[in-house]
């Protein structure tokens, strides 16, 4: 951080701090303050009427944690445990690496094949991959309930194939799943994969997949020696651009999910919503940001940034 | 004689172009690749030659007809389970392999004992006289040591056959001067048949112990350098192959393999031809400038002119004489006497000869 002043402060990179200094204010103002008063807020405690008394306190992190020196969880005044909390973190957690490894599975034949396609087509292609970010992400999620629901499009399908065949028919359950969520959040994430898994793909000289075979390698063995290593870059670039976005994304479990799917993001929307509990809300951002930064930080240390591996 | 290593029968090979007609890419062609030699096909580029390798390669499979490597029709074969390695234009080292793991895929692919592939990738290295090299990236390497790794990379799977794609395209001049003399004698010492794809004539004359010209998709002539710089059988040949001076004309008379042909300015020249003629074809009389001299009036054919260019190169000097018709011979005089003085300026009046040896009539 001091270097990167010093560089900054360098008669040389004057112009350079003027390029960035829009960047750097929004920075300061939208990211640097808010999170400052998140971490303040969180040590504090909500007030009968729902104000936030600040002090040093971390009742708020004790309580995400499931501890209660008071017994609030239990039928007893004495100290407590209870992992509800612990257990939607998890949860979130699971449906995160759920989610990307999903995408991932989905998204790089489409992105390899896109890659592979013809100059001209590519580009059909890729627009298509974009379109359904023209339209606004709630829309697009609410559009699943009509899919998924009890009367509907699936549902209907198969009742009209089962009486077909003369079979009694009972709408399946999709709705307010988990595997509903689950659903939602592939589809909206699977873009943010395609995308980079596409570019490092296309970036792969044709040249290297014949001398592979020229080398005696069958198409599977081309593969696993030659396109996935190669790939490797766009694949981390977008399992960090998808795990991210889904541990905090509180909108597609709320409508899909019901009330029956509560993640970490649910749980931060309420707390500053309905509970009006503002200080609890920011001890489990604070807890959120730290657990994803976390997983990323291993994760980027495991296989690079998603930048290209410096040979 | 060992036989064929390659041999292409009948092959035809069309691409649909861009707006969806066929484009003959190779054209029916037929040759032979003996065990052991270094093979060129020379052409200039969309002659067909790259093409031709691919498809003994297998990355392309032939229209019609058939490739035989070592007797055995290739048909529907993959790349993948032919005998042969190829040598890449662009190199094609895998970016994110060490040079050692690069030269080792081959082994690796077929299944080579462990304990042996260590061995023959240093051995393969040395070869390629990049000893102890196996830790670097292909990122860090010269274009010229990229080019041997490449090498050595194919070399190691000990192919029947190897085929280049224009390797030395990428390299300076010095460097590829190097690289020919090397490839040359690296061939010698495996012992491996070269197949060898090049735009550079120059390149294809040092390197190979035969050489098939191409164009549009054909093979016009195959023989060894000195014949096909010697005794080019057509026009395109002669003319691709060094410089070469043509003078057209009509065949007047045809004696055993001395023609006599009519020069558009009504002079008489003589010259060899190996087909059988007819008087009033339309042909031309193809001379090399180097055997084209000045003064000298013995020669069966001299003619007079008049000098309206001289060019100093140094080893030669070059001249280009107008014939009375308004035909040009070039003509090429070695500096080796001591004074190395030009033996006629600009404007002077002078006799150019040549033998009939020398000159070839060419129908085409």
């Amino acid at each position: 951080m001091n270097s990167v002043w010093k560089r900054l402060r360098s008669r040389e990179n004057q112009s350079g701090l003027l390029l960035i200094s829009p960047t750097l204010l929004v920075l300061i103002g939208l990211l640097i303050i808010p999170l400052i008063l998140v971490v303040i807020t969180s040590f504090g405690q909500r007030s009968a009427d729902g104000n936030i008394i600040y002090a040093f306190d971390i009742t708020n992190y004790l309580r995400l944690i499931g501890y209660s020196q008071t017994g609030a969880c239990g039928s007893t005044p004495a100290p407590c445990f209870d992992p509800l909390y612990i257990g939607i973190l998890w949860r979130s957690l699971v449906l995160a690496f759920q989610t990307t490894a999903l995408v991932i599975l989905i998204g790089y034949p489409l992105a390899y094949y896109v890659a592979r396609a013809p100059a001209k087509r590519r580009n059909i292609l890729l627009f298509l991959i974009l379109v359904p970010l023209w339209t606004n992400f709630v829309i697009r999620v609410y559009s699943w309930i009509m899919i998924l629901r009890d009367q509907g499009v699936i549902n209907q399908i198969l009742g009209a194939l089962f009486a077909v065949v003369h079979l009694e028919f009972k709408p399946l359950t999709m709705l307010f799943t988990p595997g509903a969520v689950l659903v939602g959040m592939i589809y909206e994430f699977l873009p943010f994969m395609i995308l980079p898994m596409y570019t490092s793909l296309e970036k792969i000289d044709p040249a290297l997949y014949e001398a592979a075979a020229d080398l005696g390698a069958n198409t599977f063995r081309t593969f696993w020696r030659v396109t996935l290593p190669l790939s490797a870059p766009g694949i981390v670039a977008g399992t960090i651009l998808v795990f991210i976005p889904v541990m905090g994304t509180f909108v597609v479990s709320d409508i899909l999910g019901g009330r029956q799917v509560i993640l970490i993001g649910n749980l931060i929307q309420n707390q500053f919503l309905s509970a009006r509990d503002p200080a609890f809300g920011s001890a489990a951002s604070i807890l959120l940001m730290v657990l994803t930064l976390i997983v990323t930080v291993f994760y980027a240390r495991r296989f690079g940034f998603g930048d290209e591996v410096v040979y | 004689m060992a036989g064929y290593a390659v041999e292409l029968q009948n092959v035809v090979k069309q691409f649909p172009g861009p707006t969806g007609e066929l484009v003959t890419a190779v054209n029916n062609v037929t040759m032979q690749i003996r065990d052991g030699e270094f093979f060129s096909m020379l052409g200039p580029s969309g002659c067909g030659k790259t093409t031709s390798l691919r498809m003994i390669a297998g990355f392309e499979l032939p229209t019609s007809g058939d490739v035989l490597i070592h007797g055995k029709t290739q048909g529907q074969t993959p790349p993948y389970q032919r005998p042969v390695n190829t040598v890449f234009q662009s190199y094609a080292l895998f970016p994110h392999m060490t040079i050692g793991e690069n030269v080792a895929f081959g082994l690796q692919m077929k299944n080579v004992d462990k304990s042996e592939i260590g061995p023959r990738v240093t051995q393969a290295l040395e070869m390629v006289r990049l000893p102890g090299y196996e830790k670097r990236h292909p990122k860090q390497m010269s274009g010229g040591q990229q080019q041997r790794v490449a090498l050595a990379r194919a070399l190691v799977n000990r192919p029947e056959v190897l085929l280049l794609d224009e390797p030395l395209g990428a390299l300076d001049l010095k460097l590829r001067k190097e690289m020919q003399l090397e490839l040359k004698k690296l061939q010698r010492e495996v012992g491996i048949t070269f197949i060898y794809v090049t735009h550079d004539q120059e390149e294809a004359l040092t390197m190979s112990d035969r050489i098939a010209v191409m164009s549009m998709g054909k093979a016009l002539q195959v023989g060894q350098a000195n014949e096909i710089y010697e005794r080019p059988n057509c026009r395109f040949v002669a003319d691709f192959i060094g410089e070469t001076n043509f003078l057209d004309g009509t065949v007047k008379a045809q004696t055993g393999r001395e023609a006599q042909v009519e020069l558009a300015s009504g002079l008489l020249a003589v010259a060899n031809s190996e087909t059988t003629l007819t008087p009033g074809q339309k042909v031309a009389v193809a001379i090399r400038p180097e055997k084209v001299g000045l003064n000298r009036t013995s020669a069966a054919n001299s003619f007079r002119g008049r000098v309206d260019e001289v060019v100093y190169i140094g080893t030669d000097t070059h001249y280009r004489v107008r014939l009375p018709g308004g035909q040009a011979l070039r003509a090429r005089e070695q500096n080796d006497r001591a004074d190395s003085l030009p033996v006629a300026q600009v404007g002077d009046e002078v006799t150019v000869g040549f033998d009939t040896a020398a000159a070839r009539v060419l129908v085409e």
